[in-house]
């Protein structure tokens, strides 16, 4: 008979260890779907994680890893904060896709003329369209009491219906001959999220997420706010006691989140996908919950857990082009790791103990 | 703009065929949280089970096995999300949100072949001299089986948790998990069955979009769906009745903006399509005063040791 004890810490070690598990276990699983789909598992799996990184075309891929996992760990950085407290933001896909309208909007408003302050405005504008979103949840929740989760998730679809009406409407290009979608911001110099080095992929939206996670950084390990964040999530009553509010902090928490996915889509928009189109979002906003996860809420942990992810989808192009894996492999591949490692953490809190059950 | 061409009497009839996909997902739903169970993979099941069923639907030929096989579908997938909250013991929040990225990912694949075909069609079911009657004919006896299975099912629900030991006993691992194991209920087993019933009923759901509501498949085609059914939950105040009245009301603010839609209203398509959503949220927050209603066990993770 097999049963689970709770320790009486959480293992330091298993918590360490448990992400690499689930990786490795989604390697198997993820190899054995591949098999299953009638492509061979080990060409499959070092298309997905090798070829990138050390391929014969790596040094077109390596920059990629940059301008993917930058939006993803951008977003999982301001999610992790929330789940950490037990707040739970699931509409940063929502928030990313207003951070895009708003910024590309306030960028659009001055064309064609230059300066070199317009971007600067359009960051300012996409973090704003962000934290706006996110505090509708925020705000019915510290005066309602509304479910954010919900809340939330449905301004995701709020979201997307706006800008299939933005991109076939007010932000349409005029000279785009009746195609939907903006004016490409990529030929609009003031506007162009340009990157600082050419061909590094390294744009403003990656220094951003570098910014974010040495803030994040320091706000759990030595700021007062980071304490809050992390006691409400242990122990909420211990949290009332020692002066914690929990409303500033769902306030805080889903605002500092929605900015930063925010921040993530009009970079995104200005950067990498140029203009806004129906469907420029890519599901970013979603993703981002599984690398929060995988990066178990830390923010060192979420920059390799966001690269990882940035290289299942670099890897999954070049599968679904070579191999003709389809894309949704990847997307099964990628819920995989986080079934894996929810499992998994079991062995944090518990462990096996072997032997006769007795009775309690 | 033409109002009129908006038969009330077609609307009314439509509205029942647009609610049944919520109906059949919230009722499982509900059954899952009075068990004391947060299950919010509901999304996901929904779409696996729309897929199994459109599948198994075109290769057999028949629609009833083609439910048969989402609620099956939707059964198993919510094994997975038995497995990491009863025996795991994770986050039920996280562990659902798991469940909906992986069966929208799982679903797309199983899809692939399947996209613009048309299913076999489920005829409906003749009521004979009953379809005759003015205004109530078609608004009542001019559907689907499953459409009745649906309201059925609400009844029986009704019934079983508010007469019956099964209903019971399942309530009170619900309020008070610790009191029940102790009472010598099986707490695990009996929170795995319930999100095995909501997942078959959230399969089924999802069968229903596909096969009888579109009937078509595409990629992520419930589109939010399942999250509204959550809500209706919530909204009912995990009462069976209430989840059936909530589930016409909002398959009435659907089918209307269909029609508004078609009746070309001078609202853009795509603020018509956000009002569900919308609606949704300002259900929601009407209604998130009262609490007391929920399960007292509602969303915490059960182990025999505490």
């Amino acid at each position: 008979m097999i049963a689970l004890e709770k320790r009486p810490e959480p293992s330091r070690a298993f918590s360490y260890l448990t992400p690499v598990l689930a990786v490795i276990a989604t390697f198997f699983f993820g190899g054995l779907l591949f098999a299953a789909l009638g492509k061979d598992p080990v060409t499959s799996i070092l298309t997905i994680f090798w070829e990138p990184l050390f391929g014969e075309f790596s040094f077109y891929y390596r920059p990629q890893l940059l301008i993917k996992g930058a939006p993803l760990v951008l977003i999982a950085i301001g999610l992790s904060l929330g789940f950490k407290a037990g707040i739970w933001n699931i509409g940063a896909e929502g928030q990313y896709i207003m951070g895009a309208l708003f910024g590309a909007g306030a960028g659009l408003a001055f064309y064609p003329s230059e300066n070199v302050l317009i971007f600067p405005f359009m960051v300012l504008a996409g973090a704003f369209g962000g934290w706006l979103w996110a505090m509708i949840p925020a705000f019915l929740k510290v005066k309602f009491g509304t479910n954010e989760i919900l809340v939330s998730l449905m301004l995701v679809y709020v979201a997307e219906q706006f800008l299939a009406s933005m991109s076939l409407g007010l932000l349409k290009n005029p000279e785009g001959f009746g195609f939907p979608g903006s004016r490409n911001l990529q030929q609009y110099a003031s506007a162009h999220n340009a990157e600082i080095i050419a061909g590094s992929g390294m744009h403003w939206g990656v220094v951003a997420a570098l910014i974010a996670v040495i803030f994040a950084y320091v706000l759990l390990a030595r700021h007062r706010l980071g304490f809050a964040v992390r006691v409400t999530g242990e122990a909420p009553r211990a949290a009332r006691f020692a002066g914690v509010n929990p409303n500033r902090l769902i306030l805080f928490c889903l605002g500092t989140s929605g900015l930063l996915a925010g921040l993530a889509g009009l970079f995104e928009v200005s950067g990498p996908a140029g203009q806004v189109s129906i469907d420029f979002n890519v599901g970013y906003g979603f993703t981002a919950i599984i690398v929060a996860f995988l990066g178990r809420l830390h923010p060192i942990g979420i920059v390799l857990a966001g690269l990882l992810m940035a290289l299942t989808y670099i890897g999954g192009d070049i599968a679904q082009s070579q191999l003709g894996l389809p894309a949704a492999a990847i997307q099964v591949f990628q819920g995989m790791l986080l079934f894996f490692l929810l499992a998994l953490d079991m062995f944090t809190n518990y462990r096996l103990r072997f032997g006769r059950s007795e009775a309690a | 703009m033409d109002l009129s061409v908006i038969n009330p009497i077609l609307l009314f009839a439509a509205l029942m065929s647009a609610a049944t996909p919520i109906l059949l997902a919230a009722t499982g739903e509900l059954v899952v949280e009075r068990a004391g169970v947060l299950n919010l993979g509901v999304e996901g099941m929904m779409i696996l089970g729309a897929i199994c069923g459109f599948a198994i639907a075109v290769e057999t030929g028949s629609p009833i096995i083609g439910f048969v096989a989402a609620a099956a579908g939707g059964a198993v997938l919510s094994l997975l999300f038995a497995f990491l909250t009863q025996i795991t013991l994770a986050n039920q929040v996280a562990s659902g949100l798991a469940l909906t990225l992986f069966g929208l990912g799982l679903s797309a694949l199983l899809g692939q072949g399947y996209v613009g075909i048309k299913p076999p069609r489920l005829p409906d079911i003749n009521f004979g001299f009953l379809a005759e009657i003015p205004v109530i004919g078609p608004v009542v006896f001019s559907h689907d089986p499953i459409l009745y299975f649906g309201i059925g099912l609400v009844a029986a629900v009704w019934a079983t948790l508010k007469y019956t030991r099964v209903g019971l006993v399942l309530r009170a691992v619900g309020e008070n998990h610790d009191a029940a194991h102790a009472l010598g209920y099986k707490v695990v087993r009996i929170r795995t069955l319930a999100i095995m019933f909501g997942g078959a009923c959230a399969g089924m759901g999802g069968a229903y979009i596909s096969l009888i509501r579109v009937p078509q498949w595409t990629e992520g085609m419930t589109a939010g769906v399942g999250w509204i059914a959550l809500a209706l939950v919530v909204f009912a105040s995990w009462k069976p009745w209430r989840v059936l009245l909530g589930a016409y009301l909002f398959g009435g603010i659907t089918q209307l903006q269909l029609n508004l839609q078609g009746a070309g209203v001078a609202i853009p398509v795509e603020y018509l399509a956000m009002s569900p959503y919308l609606i949704t949220i300002v259900v929601l927050v009407i209604l998130s005063a009262d609490k007391s209603a929920a399960p007292g066990s509602l969303g915490r993770t059960f182990h025999a040791s505490h």
